[in-house]
């Protein structure tokens, strides 16, 4: 390195203009994608949903002699599976990489209006779970086409299912976000996601096979099931199971994106 | 210019920073200087937003840093020139920064210019940066909105003296065309070298503030160091007067202002080799001041 000699053009003094939304949407969008572990990350996300798909269809054609009906879910189904294990982990590593590497410094410095931030990273989250959710969608009809071509039993219905789908996997991303914005951690907020997504479930299963009141109360926070009937369409849920499903949102999502994004604003930036 | 008033952090029981006023004005660069851990770089983040003060408040050109509309713009900060993402390249750290601030790219390319990061070592990711890099990133970083006001966290840490040359005339030739700069050190010598206006802290406390001769006013230890062609006719003359003496090395360390030394001398025929204020200027000073809050304890 040798030693220039130019200096900085002469300091201004004209008040600048405040930064305008888009561009800190925009630059959240470029922060989740251009370092190499957030860059396999998704890329390994498109390939493992790709290689899913195959692994379907061969298993279908094998197994299914042609006779087993495959509709618009059944493909879009498996490629959800990928994106409920690794969408959340996109959301988490946006706002927890900021604090494990510390560039909230620099971040919270440029823009001290820290909830602009957030809520420009809450979008860039929604951004990728709606490019992945209609990648699954594509992969979707790809193979259904792919699966009828080689004389498999194909419908096109389903398409409450995919509403549902929609609709869960934004739900789950902004879990994993809201758990990362409360413990500020990337492995803690991994841990937390699977163990709700994995072992809650388990638990809340088992109880419900053993303690017979325990159904009546585990359908308020089993998330899994209260998502359920969305799949179904959500113009056709009860009240009863709009009741269930609100209160297992507030308790897995609520609760702590409103206790995280209060941490964040306070937080002392180090 | 940036206003800071009352300025207390709490953190439990400790105190680190404790009611601290200064002002750093345009034009001139200010050294804050102090031990480590004595609050410099605590008083620096509450100025940014990054922590909450307990009480007190800063204000960049009369407003609070919140209220800026875009702070880089106005502020160019540098606090850690390690708090960058180690998978990001040194440009594309600055891309991020010049996006935000809504700056052409080929500001970037100024600033890797600026600090000589060639093209080469700006597509290298910064975990394979030296410290030294890694501060010249910082330091392209907040000079990138093109400033009014610079504060910087202990800036020339981990560069090589021709770096920390450059630095010194980057900073200089920024306040004078009107620029305000504020940069921490716990170096003396660097800040010496830099500084129109100095302001010691230690334990959170400001213990002196002002320009060199203001502060070196503080020092009130009379003491100068003398070698002569006959150091005990010196010596007995001085003690002839009242005058304490006593051997130092190959001269005599005397409680006294060297022009009295120096009368004595031509008084009585006795040719000096080396004259000297012996209260160790501002070395002197800043040990004495910070004596209580050193972690060797007892110095000088």
């Amino acid at each position: 390195m040798s030693t220039a000699t130019q200096t900085p053009a002469a300091p201004r003094s004209t008040a600048p203009s405040g930064i305008p939304f888009s561009r800190l949407l925009q630059v959240e969008f470029r922060k989740s994608w251009d370092t190499k572990a957030s860059f396999w990350l998704l890329f390994a996300l498109g390939a493992v949903v790709v290689a899913a798909e195959f692994i379907a269809a061969i298993v279908l054609a094998v197994n299914g002699d042609g006779d087993t009906t495959v509709d618009l879910g059944t493909f879009a189904g498996v490629a959800g599976f990928v994106c409920e294990l690794m969408l959340p982990v996109v959301a988490i590593l946006l706002v927890t990489s900021e604090w494990t590497q510390r560039t909230a410094m620099v971040t919270f410095a440029l823009e001290p209006r820290r909830d602009r931030v957030i809520t420009a990273k809450l979008g860039v989250a929604l951004i990728w779970t709606l490019v992945t959710v209609v990648f699954a969608l594509v992969m979707g009809v790809l193979f259904n086409l792919f699966y009828g071509a080689v004389g498999g039993s194909v419908t096109w219905t389903g398409g409450a299912g995919v509403v549902g789908f929609v609709i869960v996997q934004c739900a789950l991303m902004l879990i994993g976000f809201a758990w990362a914005a409360l413990v500020l951690n990337t492995p803690a907020a991994i841990v937390i996601y699977y163990a709700f997504w994995f072992a809650v479930p388990t638990i809340l299963g088992i109880g419900n096979a053993l303690i017979g009141w325990f159904d009546s109360f585990s359908r308020w926070i089993f998330f899994q099931q209260a998502t359920g009937p969305l799949y179904d369409g959500f113009w056709n849920m009860s009240a009863g199971e709009w009741g269930h499903l609100i209160v297992a949102v507030l308790i897995w999502l609520g609760a702590p994106l409103l206790l995280g994004l209060r941490r964040i604003s306070r937080a002392e930036v180090k | 210019m940036i206003k800071v008033e009352g300025l207390t952090r709490v953190y439990g029981a400790y105190t680190a920073v404790d009611d601290v006023t200064f002002t750093c004005e345009p034009g001139r660069v200010t050294g804050f200087l102090g031990p480590n851990g004595a609050g410099k770089s605590t008083t620096m983040r509450i100025m940014v937003g990054l922590t909450p003060p307990t009480k007190g408040r800063t204000t960049i050109k009369g407003v609070d840093y919140h209220d800026l509309p875009n702070p880089g713009r106005t502020v160019g900060v540098l606090l850690d020139a390690s708090a960058q993402h180690g998978g990001r390249t040194g440009r594309e750290v600055l891309t991020l920064s010049a996006m935000t601030m809504g700056l052409p790219s080929s500001r970037v390319d100024e600033m890797l210019q600026l600090v000589s990061l060639s093209p080469s070592e700006a597509k290298r990711r910064v975990k394979n940066y030296s410290l030294g890099m890694k501060q010249r990133l910082g330091i392209a970083n907040a000079l990138l909105g093109d400033p009014e006001i610079l504060i910087l966290d202990e800036p020339a840490n981990g560069l090589d003296p021709a770096g920390i040359r450059w630095m010194r005339g980057l900073l200089k030739s920024y306040a004078d065309r009107g620029g305000t700069v504020l940069l921490s050190s716990h170096l003396l010598h660097e800040v010496e070298m830099i500084a129109d206006e100095m302001i010691l802290i230690g334990r959170g406390k400001i213990l002196a503030q002002g320009d060199r001769a203001a502060l070196l006013s503080h020092n009130t230890k009379v003491e100068t160091l003398a070698t002569s062609l006959d150091n005990d006719g010196l010596s007995a003359a001085l003690s002839a007067k009242g005058i304490p003496v006593v051997p130092a090395g190959e001269g005599l360390r005397i409680t006294a202002e060297p022009v009295e030394v120096g009368r004595t001398a031509v008084e009585h025929h006795i040719v000096l080799t080396d004259l000297r204020s012996g209260d160790g200027g501002l070395e002197e000073l800043f040990l004495q001041l910070t004596a209580d809050t050193q972690r060797e304890g007892v110095v000088a």
